[in-house]
């Protein structure tokens, strides 16, 4: 195989581009991924990996949308249906299911989870100003979860809220 | 420099309330009054050096001064020219605590409270003035001169300091003329050898220091203290003699009053420690720096960086290391045999993942081990109590404490301390009998309170024992019925009578004093030690004494575990808590008061669990005949759980359930197993009483 010598004054004067992905932006990234017909993102920044489905294993008297608990590297990592936690589309296990890891820091949480979604989609970048508050009508999505929504040429993206994911608040879910 | 300094702060603080403990230990462990041991004087003076000689390095001057002071008393008790007094035994005791708060506020990075330790030098010189008095011969001028050094301050002094070093001096270095030179800088120095220890040439030794000095410091402003300062260094070293000539300035009235004052002047002798085995910054310097995470300096993390190191022996990270080093052995032999493996090396394989077994049991139990520390840390605290205590009320109590060896998870210890720490107080207040009352009992007037520790099975067992009253069964009855807790007509057996004394809100005592008998505490304490997965006993006779055993498991991290299959979940049983397993015979088996289902198990009836219902999953076996029943013991009381198969034994690691979610009813955390899936274990007592509650909860919605 050929090697393929990169000069050194492109790495030096740090003008060195990966083309196709934008990696430098200004504004906020968002991890893209679909739930029965619709978009959502979340900040990549607390996405700490994405995995495939795996069936994991049942916690007693959970609520519905609680699958259960898996086995992440020796860490015990509770599982959420998205999907059944929204009352969005079928919650169906296929090959694209994936499993959305999040992990978060802070002064009021300090978790890990699993977040089960159909299928991850995109990388979005947004600024500040494309995110629009979102409409009061009430849908299935507890108004809690959600930041905001953005408009992706003709797709709307709701972005949701970490926090209130990773919440744990079983009382939204359940109504 | 000052940055550098820093990160030996926590060390010092470290080392400086071990030293402390010790203190407190041998001053309790003396005898006022009777002939002292020197060995323990010996003892606290070092650690009193110690603190002193780290405060003083590090800048502490409130600590290095106070201790100062302490060490002068300790002195004079360790030449024998004093004997310590009960009164000064609680006086040092006291700056004990004195010098354990000044640390805590240091750590905390708040200003130190100089009030206590005021009061305490006050009473300590008066101490030291009395015997000056009653003795004559004793440094009263060297108080005098400590105390009034500011006084004194502005008027030039002439001294005299003798100097004799001891042979070895040289050999750590110290150069005596670099003293010199840094005394001369205090003043006018002259300066006198003495020749006579100075051997014939063929017997001297050329790094041995045989030469003693006189030196005169005329005109000098400097204090006593700025004179020791100088010699800090060897002061272990050598003999020194510092004694303030006069007050006047003229070279020839000093020197006639020189020669008459000499006995009349008192005479400090700074602590000739042979006995001192270092000096004291040394073996703050001579540790690494612990690796502390840096920026946590702020006030609050104070606590969890003290709790965060532990020492450990160095023969159990030996035992580690060799562990490790078989474990690469065994890795690399497993390796090498993969590298190009056919059925050939079937045999080999096996027995080398059998050694790969065994080195990571063996590994895993040393770990442990490194995590275990004697019980006679959370015993250590007891003696000081007790003797505050048995003075404060008045009554003779002694300690016997065994079993202090016995070996016990460090997470476990520091949360059995304050309920241990209870269960003292209440022997002492409730239990043991005034010294009148013991008489007219015939008992010994001195009181006894036990503590042992002991191993017993996987549990580790800890007895607080007193010889006093006991537990007045009746009385506890009574009061219950009284307090609304039991309905007056019940029949209960002497233990579940004893076991009350732990509901919330329960005291007997007539008065509440202000050791114990607030009724807030036993309820803590058997709230405390469940939480640890232990249980409480209570074993009392009337006159003869009471005695509670707590168990508790020996880590938190591992648990014994029998493996259950329901339907498709794994589940793990605490196999300490299994009594049997059987196959249900459904003669045996009753349904009464509606729907609940009791198995006759010889004498008792057990109530039959069905995980699958409680848990709400699907069971392949749904049938109680021939089911299996696996028979569990919790809270005292026994129920059968219902499961499809019982699968291996083995040993689980608990990983908690909280961190990233939240808690379960029935269950007590997760475990990984073997094939990496996750598997729950059950919590039996959280399961008994999560099933009860739910039965209940059924019987009211049939009601309506």
């Amino acid at each position: 195989m050929e090697q393929i010598e990169v000069p050194d004054q492109f790495v030096d004067n740090n003008e060195f581009q990966l083309e196709g992905i934008d990696f430098i932006t200004n504004g906020d990234q968002y991890l893209t991924f679909t739930l029965g017909e619709e978009n959502y993102g979340i900040d990549i920044l607390v996405v700490s990996e994405i995995r495939g489905w795996d069936v994991p294993t049942h916690i007693p008297n959970a609520p519905a949308h609680v699958k259960g608990v898996t086995n992440l590297r020796g860490t015990i990592v509770p599982i959420v249906d998205l999907r059944t936690l929204f009352h969005l589309g079928e919650a169906e296990y296929k090959p694209t299911t994936v499993v959305i890891v999040i992990s978060l820091t802070n002064e009021r949480v300090d978790r890990t989870m699993g977040f089960v979604v159909d299928s991850v989609s995109d990388v979005l970048n947004a600024d500040v100003d494309e995110v629009k508050s979102h409409s009061s009508f009430g849908g299935s999505v507890p108004p809690d979860y959600v930041d905001g929504l953005v408009n992706v040429g003709e797709d709307i993206v709701t972005l949701l809220n970490v926090e209130q994911l990773l919440s744990l608040d079983d009382d939204h879910a359940e109504h | 420099m000052a940055i550098e300094m820093e990160q030996f702060y926590d060390i010092f603080f470290e080392e400086s309330l071990e030293g402390l403990d010790v203190m407190e230990q041998s001053l309790l462990s003396m005898n006022s009054g009777s002939e002292t041991d020197l060995e323990i004087i010996n003892n606290i003076f070092r650690a009193a050096h110690s603190i002193k000689g780290g405060s003083g390095t590090f800048g502490f001057t409130e600590v290095a001064e106070f201790t100062h002071v302490l060490e002068t008393l300790l002195d004079e008790a360790r030449d024998g020219k004093y004997t310590l007094t009960e009164e000064s035994i609680e006086l040092l005791l006291r700056s004990c605590d004195c010098l354990r708060n000044m640390i805590f506020a240091l750590q905390a990075k708040e200003s130190i409270d100089t009030e206590q330790s005021k009061e305490l030098i006050e009473a300590f010189n008066k101490i030291l003035d009395e015997e000056n008095g009653g003795g004559g011969s004793a440094p009263s001028a060297e108080l005098a001169s400590e105390s009034n050094a500011s006084a004194e301050d502005d008027g030039l002094k002439n001294w005299q300091i003798v100097f004799v070093p001891e042979p070895e001096v040289l050999q750590t270095g110290n150069e005596p003329l670099r003293l010199f030179k840094e005394l001369a800088a205090l003043g006018e120095l002259s300066c006198k050898a003495h020749f006579d220890k100075l051997p014939s040439c063929e017997e001297l030794i050329a790094d041995e220091c045989y030469l003693s000095w006189t030196l005169e410091l005329k005109n000098s402003d400097a204090s006593e203290e700025e004179i020791l300062e100088v010699f800090d260094w060897v002061i272990d070293e050598c003999k020194l003699e510092v004694k303030a000539v006069s007050g006047e300035t003229e070279q020839d009235v000093e020197r006639e009053v020189e020669s008459k004052s000499a006995e009349v002047h008192e005479e400090k002798e700074i602590p000739n420690a042979k006995e001192e085995p270092k000096q004291a910054p040394k073996p703050v310097a001579a540790k690494p720096a612990a690796p502390k995470s840096g920026g946590n300096e702020n006030a609050g993390s104070a606590a969890s960086a003290s709790a965060s190191s532990i020492r450990v022996g160095i023969d159990k990270v030996d035992n580690l290391f060799n562990l490790v080093g078989e474990l690469v052995i065994t890795q690399s032999m497993l390796s090498e045999l993969g590298n190009n493996f056919d059925m050939t090396k079937l045999e080999k394989l096996s027995s080398g993942l059998e050694q790969l077994l065994q080195n990571t049991k063996e590994m895993q139990e040393s770990v442990m081990r490194i995590r275990m520390l004697p019980i006679s840390f959370a015993f250590n605290r007891f003696p000081r109590m007790i003797r505050d205590l048995s003075v404060k009320i008045g009554k003779k109590v002694e300690l016997i404490i065994q079993g202090e060896s016995t070996e016990l998870d460090k997470t476990v210890m520091e949360k059995i301390s304050d309920p241990l720490v209870h269960l003292v107080r209440n022997a002492i207040d409730h239990g043991i009998e005034t010294a009148e009352e013991r008489l007219e009992k015939g008992k010994p007037e001195t009181g006894h309170i036990r503590l042992d520790a002991y191993h017993q099975g996987g549990n580790i067992v800890i007895e607080v024992g007193d010889d006093g009253k006991g537990l007045n069964k009746d009385a506890i009855f009574n009061k219950a019925v009284e307090k609304g807790l039991i309905e007056r007509d019940v029949q209960l057996t002497e233990p579940e009578i004893f076991d009350l004394i732990f509901q919330p809100g329960f005291s007997t005592a007539q008065q509440v004093s202000d050791i114990s008998g607030r009724g807030v505490g036993m309820d803590v304490v058997k709230r405390n030690i469940k939480s640890l997965g232990g249980r409480i006993l209570i074993e009392s006779k009337i006159d003869v004494g009471t005695t509670i055993k707590v168990h508790l498991p020996l880590t938190l991290a591992i648990l014994d575990g029998q493996l259950v299959r329901v339907g498709e979940e794994v589940y793990v049983v605490p196999l300490l808590a299994i009594v049997e397993s059987l196959q249900i015979k459904s003669e045996l088996v009753n349904r009464v008061s509606g729907d609940i289902l009791l198995y006759r198990l010889r004498e008792d009836n057990v109530p039959i669990i069905r995980i699958y219902e409680e848990f709400g999953i699907e069971a392949d076996n749904v049938d109680i005949d021939n089911a299996l029943l696996v028979v569990v013991e919790g809270d005292g009381q026994k129920v059968g759980l219902l499961v499809d198969e019982l699968l291996a034994q083995q040993q689980v690691v608990i990983k908690s359930l909280e961190s990233n979610y939240k808690r379960v009813d029935g269950v007590s955390g997760a475990t990984i197993l073997g094939d990496g899936s996750v598997s729950m274990i059950i919590d039996i007592p959280g399961l008994i009483s999560y099933s009860s509650k739910r039965s209940r909860k059924r019987s009211h919605v049939k009601a309506a």
